[in-house]
């Protein structure tokens, strides 16, 4: 039962993922990309990390991708192919060094066989929590800074527009 | 056989449960016009059966038989899915909300009162919820029109934005009890009105409340839908059953949220004292969720619609600074009363 699961949540994830990147219609793009999203949560449940499948969604799904097709809808529909095709050799490059470096990270490294520290009589949303506060507590604050940092500039980018404007009119 | 059993009786609670919350998503209709009524001073609807009570099953078969229309240069296929991507997530989330104490044993079958409670129930209600953002983004976005695509953004941009403070409004008990259960949050509340979380935690009750009806779409946050500015917004070219479905989605989001905030903050199906435990424990619960649809219909009789900024203003400068507030606050009193 879980080996046929998974079968049909890796295989959809593969195949929305490759009809997010060759569909023309962004708006079809960003959906099936949602496609994605589901079902790697769908893995993680498989996996028993339901925490990590609820945040998976409710980041990802929820939040993330919304976003995105917040912008995507206010494009102009004629515009959208010339737009992609301009970034097609820059995308490819990208994704073969990408591939690359994973087909690499697969075969060196031991990703696949590593016991953890993962505890089974706690829970998996309490080990997840042991685990990020103790033992990986200088990473995980590391990205909050990095976050912060990014969403200072996001604020610094837009507000600049909103100065600018009042200068004008004044 | 034991799991064909099984797999009997949850299908069957599963179809209970669904059949019981649309029939009260039906109803909920007429108590709101009932009681909208009774404000205003006038009768509500009285022609169809006694009182009006078949009213909402009038209506239901009047949008049934409707003409379907789909506006020229709306994108079908986004247009026809959007209100069923509205409404699953609305319906899924009742499987975790535990409705009651005892389970029911009838031969072979036993019906628990609820569907199932998996540890992380509150997470996978949160999670669905933020989905329903799709379909009112997309069905603004496919209708190719510009009233209901500023709809569907507004809703999209208020929905995200209150999702924030809702979901910190939780966190709160979620450390009291120490479970994401639904079920384990029930029972850290019992034993009485004392013992209930809504005492402990007063300012993320309130948060809750009022990101919920943000949520939800309903007045005084009823922005996408404005009627004197957007028409009627994301669903302004929906008609017959699609416009029903986004209608049934927003009286069973209404549900949900108060389902939510009876076994969060009102201990569920727990009396408020114990000497009214004879008192069927479902009982309890629905009078507790009722209380809450009624706020929901007063409050939209009673105030105005707010301005969009300020709706923005209100979630981003003080709702979100009073719940991050209130997780130091509760985690540093939980730490200190554990240690």
């Amino acid at each position: 039962m879980a080996q046929i699961l998974f079968f049909y949540f890796g295989g959809m994830t593969v195949l929305s993922a490759i009809v997010a990147v060759a569909t023309p219609h962004l708006i079809y793009s960003a959906l099936s990309l949602l496609v994605t999203f589901i079902h790697i949560a769908g893995l993680y449940i498989l996996l028993h990390a339901e925490f990590i499948a609820a945040i998976q969604i409710i980041i990802y799904a929820g939040a993330i991708l919304v976003l995105y097709l917040f912008v995507l809808m206010l494009f102009h529909s004629k515009q959208e192919p010339r737009y992609l095709h301009r970034q097609l050799p820059v995308g490819i490059f990208l994704g073969l060094v990408l591939l690359g470096m994973m087909v690499l990270a697969a075969f060196r490294s031991e990703i696949l066989g590593q016991i953890g520290t993962m505890n089974d009589k706690l829970g998996h949303t309490k080990a997840i929590g042991m685990a990020l506060y103790t033992d990986f507590v200088f990473p995980f604050e590391m990205a909050s800074l990095i976050l912060l940092v990014a969403m200072f500039g996001a604020i610094l980018l837009a507000g600049r527009t909103v100065r600018r404007k009042s200068d004008g009119s004044a | 056989m034991d799991l064909m059993f099984y797999i009997v009786s949850a299908v069957i609670t599963i179809a209970v449960v669904m059949g019981v919350v649309l029939l009260h998503v039906a109803y909920i209709t007429y108590f709101e016009r009932k009681i909208l009524g009774d404000m205003q001073d006038r009768m509500g609807p009285m022609e169809v059966g006694y009182h009006g009570l078949l009213q909402p099953i009038a209506d239901g078969l009047k949008l049934f038989f409707k003409e379907d229309i789909i506006p020229s240069g709306a994108n079908k296929i986004i247009f026809t899915a959007a209100p069923i991507l509205v409404l699953v997530p609305a319906l899924i989330g009742f499987a975790v909300i535990p409705f009651g104490r005892d389970s029911l044993t009838i031969g072979p079958f036993t019906f628990n009162p609820i569907i199932t409670d998996i540890n992380i129930g509150i997470l996978y209600i949160l999670a669905f919820a933020s989905l329903g953002a799709y379909g009112v983004l997309l069905g603004g976005w496919a209708s190719n029109s510009k009233y209901a695509l500023l709809g569907g953004l507004r809703s999209a941009a208020q929905v995200i934005s209150y999702e924030l403070p809702l979901g910190l409004a939780l966190v709160g008990p979620i450390l009291l009890s120490e479970s994401l259960s639904m079920v384990k949050m029930t029972e850290a509340q019992s034993g009485g009105a004392l013992k209930w979380f809504i005492l402990v935690q007063p300012i993320p009750f309130f948060i809750y409340v009022i990101s919920a009806i943000a949520e939800t779409n309903r007045l005084p946050f009823d922005l996408p839908e404005a009627e004197s500015e957007l028409v009627a917004g994301f669903f302004t070219e929906y008609s017959g059953m699609r416009f029903a479905f986004f209608f049934l989605a927003e009286y069973a989001n209404m549900i949900l949220t108060s389902c939510i905030a009876t076994v969060v903050f009102l201990g569920g199906w727990h009396a408020p004292h114990p000497a009214l435990e004879f008192i069927p424990p479902i009982l309890w619960f629905l009078a507790k969720v009722y209380c809450f649809l009624f706020f929901y219909i007063w409050i939209r009789a009673t105030l105005p619609r707010l301005r969009f900024d300020q709706l923005m203003g209100f979630c981003w400068k003080i709702l979100l600074p009073v719940g991050l507030a209130n997780i130091l606050i509760t985690s540093i009193v939980v730490y200190w009363l554990r240690s």
